[in-house]
This record gives C-alpha cells, sequence and structure tokens, in this order.
C-alpha cells in the first residue's frame, strides 16, 4: 500500500534530532506494549508482517503524529478485535464480557523464551532455483499494490545490480493476508539490489551514494543489455 | 508558547499509561497473555540485549582478525559465537567501514533493527526525519549527529526492507593499539554501529 509509512526520500521532515543518553524506554507503558505484543502473538495467531500491515493500515495523521509505542498499541488493538479475541466495549470498561476466542492460552515466558532468545529464520527450503545471480543488472518492478508489499516506492522503476542473493525468505506480499485470510507462506528468493543515487534521485545525488534495498524476486524484472 | 506546547507529551504519556494498563487488564481476564511473562520479556530487553553487546563483537573484530573474518562472512553465527541470538537477529549481516566507504543502516518502511547486538533501536531511528533523509542524503544525516566526513568518503545505505539485518563495523580508531578487547568495547557506540556515528576517538 502507498502509505505515509513509506518515507524514503520524503523532504518534509526536517533534520534528524538525535537524544543524548537516550534510555531503552521513555515511560512504563512502553514497556508493557512492546512485552504485549510479543506475548500475546501465539493466542492472537498473527506473524510479523500481519503486524506491520496493521501498523501501516493506521490513519496517516495517526501514524504520523504518534509515537513509535502508540502506533504499536493501536494497532495491537485493531488485530485483537479484528480477530474476535476482544471487543471495544470491554476495553473501554476494562472488564471481560466472559467470553474467550478459540484459541492457544496465554504464552508463558518458557514458552516464549525459544523465540526471544534463539529467534526464528525466515529462510524456507524451495524447489525454484533464483533467477538472478549476483552482478545482474535488474529492475524493480513499478507496482502498486493496494495490500502490504516491502518494496519502497523510490526504487520502483529505477535499474539496480544484485549484490548478493540471501535465500528463498517468506514473501511478506503473501504473509501479510488479512487476519481471516489463510496465510500463504510459499518462499521467494530474496536479493540484495544496489541502486545508484543518481538512478534514485538525478543529478542531486552522486556518484559517491549507493543505497540497497532487500527485494523478493517478484519484485525484480531483468533489463536487458543492448 | 503555552505549557501544552512545552511538554507536549506530558497529558499523551499519562493517557497511554491508563489505555496500556486497560488492555493488559483485560488480555489477562481473558486468558490471552500471562503477566509474569510480561515482565519477563521486559527484563529480557532492559539487560540481555543492547549495543553493549554489539560493542563486543567489534572489539573481538578489531582484536581477532580469524573473528574479523568470519564476522564479515556470517555475522549470525559469529554473534552467536559470542552468545548473542534471537528475534530480529536471525540473518545478521556485517558491513565494514573503510577509509573510503562509510555504511549506514536505515529501516524506510518501519523500524527493522539488528535487535540480538544493539537491543531495541532509539526513537530517532523509528523517527519520519531519519527514515526519509537517509537513503536520499546519507550525507547530511551525519551532519545531524555532528559528524563531516571526507568529501572522498564514498556512502552505501542499507535500506532494511526484508528481515536481514545489517550492523556496521566501523574503523579502530587511530592511536588504540594498546587498549585490551575491553577498553576497546567501551569506545563502539551505538551509533557508530548503524552509521550515524563514529566510535570514540576516531578523528
Amino acid at each position: 500500500m502507498n502509505g505515509v509509512h513509506d518515507m524514503g526520500g520524503m523532504q518534509c521532515y526536517g533534520p534528524v534530532e538525535p537524544e543524548t543518553n537516550e534510555p531503552t524506554f521513555h515511560a512504563d507503558w512502553e514497556k508493557r506494549v512492546l512485552a504485549i505484543n510479543l506475548a500475546v502473538g501465539r493466542a492472537g495467531g498473527w506473524n510479523i508482517d500481519q503486524g506491520r500491515s496493521a501498523r501501516e493500515s493506521l490513519p496517516p495523521v495517526t501514524y504520523l503524529s504518534a509515537s513509535y509505542y502508540q502506533i504499536w498499541w493501536q494497532a495491537l488493538v485493531n488485530m485483537l478485535i479484528a480477530k474476535g479475541l476482544i471487543c471495544e466495549s470491554e476495553l473501554a470498561s476494562v472488564q471481560s464480557d466472559g467470553s474467550r476466542a478459540d484459541v492457544p492460552l496465554a504464552a508463558t515466558w518458557e514458552d516464549l523464551r525459544p523465540g526471544i532468545e534463539q529467534g526464528s529464520g525466515y529462510d524456507r527450503p524451495t524447489s525454484s532455483k533464483p533467477l538472478f545471480a549476483v552482478g545482474d543488472l535488474v529492475r524493480a518492478r513499478v507496482m502498486n499494490p493496494q495490500t502490504h508489499t516491502r518494496l519502497p516506492r523510490y526504487v520502483r522503476g529505477k535499474k539496480g545490480v544484485i549484490a548478493a542473493i540471501r535465500g528463498a525468505h517468506v514473501f511478506p506480499d503473501k504473509n501479510a493476508a488479512t487476519v481471516w485470510e489463510p496465510i500463504d507462506r510459499e518462499p521467494e528468493w530474496l536479493y540484495t539490489v544496489v541502486f545508484d543515487g543518481v538512478e534514485l534521485w538525478g543529478d542531486e545525488s552522486s556518484d559517491e551514494i549507493q543505497v540497497s534495498t532487500d527485494a523478493w524476486e517478484p519484485y525484480l524484472e531483468s533489463v536487458s543489455l543492448r | 508558547m503555552s505549557h501544552d506546547h512545552d511538554h507536549p507529551e506530558y497529558s499523551e504519556l499519562s493517557e497511554m499509561d491508563v489505555r496500556t494498563r486497560a488492555l493488559e487488564s483485560l488480555l489477562v481476564q481473558k486468558g490471552y497473555v500471562d503477566p509474569e511473562a510480561l515482565d519477563k520479556i521486559v527484563e529480557y530487553y532492559e539487560t540481555r540485549v543492547g549495543p553493549h553487546n554489539g560493542a563486543q563483537m567489534v572489539a573481538r573484530a578489531w582484536t581477532d582478525d580469524g573473528y574479523r573474518s568470519r564476522l564479515l562472512a556470517d555475522a549470525t553465527q559469529a554473534a552467536a559465537e559470542l552468545g548473542f541470538a534471537g528475534r530480529a537477529g536471525e540473518h545478521l549481516v556485517a558491513v565494514e567501514n573503510t577509509p573510503q566507504l562509510h555504511n549506514l543502516v536505515v529501516c524506510t518502511l518501519c523500524s527493522c533493527y539488528p535487535w540480538t547486538v544493539l537491543g531495541l533501536p532509539p526513537v530517532w531511528y523509528k523517527s519520519a526525519p531519519y527514515r526519509s533523509k537517509a537513503v536520499r542524503d546519507p550525507r547530511g544525516v551525519l551532519r545531524d549527529f555532528g559528524y563531516e566526513l571526507p568529501s572522498e568518503t564514498a556512502f552505501r545505505v542499507w535500506d532494511s526492507t526484508s528481515e536481514m539485518r545489517y550492523v556496521v563495523l566501523p574503523m579502530r580508531p587511530a592511536g588504540t593499539d594498546d587498549l585490551s578487547e575491553d577498553e576497546l568495547a567501551t569506545l563502539v557506540t551505538r551509533d557508530s554501529m548503524i552509521g550515524t556515528g563514529l566510535p570514540v576517538g576516531a578523528p
């Protein structure tokens, strides 16, 4: 979705403002929002791409004016309601109506530990072979899906070079199916594609700047050399 | 300027505190989260992960050429050698600064960041100014952080659009030959491993 979350190249936000000795959290509620997000996934049954999709689907004014943990809070509530785990009146009254969705029990720390301490990779076995090789010239497709994608607008239609093949990874565009749709976890080959600054931004950029994105094979097309 | 403008977060923070307590309470009542698990998660992210992990990794690479080679070949494995593994670090890549090339890591679409070696991202990393500017004007971003790199230095920006996670291996500052690995680690700042800064003592 072409949303305000896709920020690469915009010029309206002013300078970066680092905070000296920034703490990990700025308030206790931020800690709880982070923890709830990581803990409730088992009951919620959603994946990382669905979470991202929920956050970038917030109204633009909300997305741009809220702090990052506020965005997490709101997107989480939206997912919980969409999945029927809670309803708005329960949240307003802070009182369960006694119902419980037919989902797994609350995850304990022992349940959650492996995912947090060891992680879970996103590469998957595939029988297909990568279409592109390191050094190939490719073009990022011009595409504008209404749904979640990880191909930023600033590279669409631009030519770049395959710098690395990262393996076949879960494809976010399909993994981010809406919470009531079946999820397609068929992996796609993932590449790191390097673009020249001038290709992306014109003469205001320079030869000394290169930018890479990680792009799944469906985002790319080959460029024939003439 | 009104009081509200001077402290825009105040009412917001207390309101978010109330809303988050309400959400947690409801989720506990309904049996979707275990409050003890939440405490453990917070403890984990406040103590176990953070830039101190990445700093140890960089200092090891500065003092041990074999480790440096392994880090650049497979950073996930090299991080695991030092005990750093887990969520948002499953596919780690280390990228090396040289006198000719400066690396900068960003996530223009959200907030992807190598949690296992750098911890949770700072607010500015998730902010619109950084996410918009890093891919277009990396030299200008460095200036925002108070660094002016030589005009001949090339920039390589890594936009973290997948589950690959990037960490910068900065250059070891000159005049540090006598320092131990632990002493070197204290020079390695978080920002130097994102690419928005340099190690302490670098020119």
